[in-house]
């Protein structure tokens, strides 16, 4: 195809990913490398650098907006960020030395497993919740706004099994090159017991970072593309800033339903695809 | 919490961190932008094809060479620019953080901070 029209269709793509992934929490990542790999056929190793600049893209814009509302803990992000850091480094060379084939078969279990993570809400705050006496010496507790003007303190358990899960979603975003928000709102939420608008804003904020410790590794092996990480790039960025402004409006719920059920067809033909060998 | 005003608080670093994300942000996109256009202007009906894997010419890898093709006017390398800038801002924000820290006078989380800034770092250059 000629540059021009492919370039359009992926900027298309790309602003489409954005949206849907501002609108339900999941980042541009998981629909964009389906898109390109499935619909528009570019080699997974190509998809796989594109997503991971428009992780980095994402995570940072809308870093901006949640850090400055006080709910991101700088400290418990930089602190897992040691964690995340080493598996994102771990994972790229992982990906590098590991067959397409494979890469495609975990991705599609990644995309079930966010369909199901994003089907089975997440626990209410305010819930009892326990804490590890290295919460304090850690530095780790802290509060957030509670929307009525008071702050909300909480205290962080289980550090070394977060610590061990966010390892793991660092892995995954370097292998796939994805923000694994998913898994790490799980380390976060469900592990370390932290109140769940401090998690998903956390792991937001830490995205970014995460990515960035795979891309030069990426960089070097020739997976970013220019002629792809241009459209992918602008267009995900204006994608998640009209899904920011749409989210205020918009039907999460029915809207949440329907991107379940995308996931979940799109990770089963990931697997059958990687399965076959076509991918 | 403590209610005594400190020169610098963490407060203070969010809010300037969230600024320097995202002019980050904002200047690779202007960067990637404009390296784009020229790229499409100099070849629209080239045909493209990322069905097979060939990884990229050695030039538009390392940072050095990518920099002298920048100057000579390579469309792609100034988008693989816009793209290293945009790699760039999350790192900045690390090194912040540092500084921060330090300011703070929060030994341990300067020590965690430098940390995380020699992963990246070893991510980025090493690159393997």
């Amino acid at each position: 195809m000629p540059a021009l029209p492919f370039t359009m269709l992926i900027f298309a793509g790309s602003t489409l990913a954005g949206m849907l992934g501002a609108l339900t929490g999941l980042g541009g990542g998981v629909v964009l490398v389906p898109l390109l790999t499935l619909v528009l056929h570019v080699d997974l190793r190509y998809a796989i650098g594109a997503s991971l600049i428009s992780v980095i893209a994402t995570s940072s814009g809308a870093a901006a907006a949640y850090v400055r509302e006080g709910f991101s803990s700088v400290r418990i992000g930089m602190f897992l960020e040691v964690a995340t850091t080493l598996g994102a480094v771990f994972g790229a060379l992982l990906a590098t030395r590991t067959p397409t084939r494979a890469l495609a078969i975990i991705f599609g279990l990644v995309l079930l497993y966010s369909a199901w993570l994003s089907r089975n809400g997440h626990p209410e705050d305010g819930r009892e919740r326990k804490a590890s006496p290295w919460s304090d010496r850690l530095r780790l507790s802290g509060q957030y706004p509670d929307g009525q003007g008071g702050q909300i303190p909480y205290k962080v358990d289980r550090i070394a099994g977060g610590f061990a899960t966010m390892f793991g979603a660092g892995t995954l975003s370097g292998l796939l090159g994805i923000g694994s928000g998913a898994v790490k709102v799980l380390a976060m939420d469900r592990v370390m017991r932290i109140p769940f608008k401090v998690s998903t804003t956390t792991s937001n904020f830490m995205i970014g970072v995460t990515a960035a410790a795979s891309a030069g590794i990426y960089l070097k092996r020739g997976y970013i593309d220019p002629g792809l990480a241009f459209p992918v790039m602008l267009g995900v960025l204006i994608g998640s800033l009209l899904g920011a402004r749409l989210l205020v409006r918009a039907r999460v719920s029915v809207l949440r339903t329907v991107f379940t059920l995308v996931i979940l067809a799109l990770g089963v033909e990931m697997i059958v695809n990687g399965w076959m060998g076509k991918l | 919490m403590t209610e005594e005003r400190r020169p610098f608080d963490d407060q203070r670093m969010d809010a300037i961190m969230g600024r320097l994300l995202q002019s980050g942000v904002l200047l690779a996109s202007a960067v990637v932008l404009v390296g784009g256009l020229l790229y499409l202007k100099a070849h629209p009906h080239t045909s493209v094809n990322y069905r097979t894997f060939v990884s990229e010419p050695a030039e538009l890898r390392h940072p050095g060479a990518l920099l002298r093709e920048v100057a000579a006017g390579n469309a792609a390398a100034l988008i693989q620019f816009g793209v290293l800038l945009l790699v760039a801002t999350p790192i900045a924000r690390v090194v912040f953080a540092v500084i921060a820290f330090a300011m703070e006078r929060d030994r341990l989380y300067v020590a965690i901070s430098l940390f995380v800034l020699a992963v990246l770092m070893f991510g980025l250059l090493h690159g393997v």
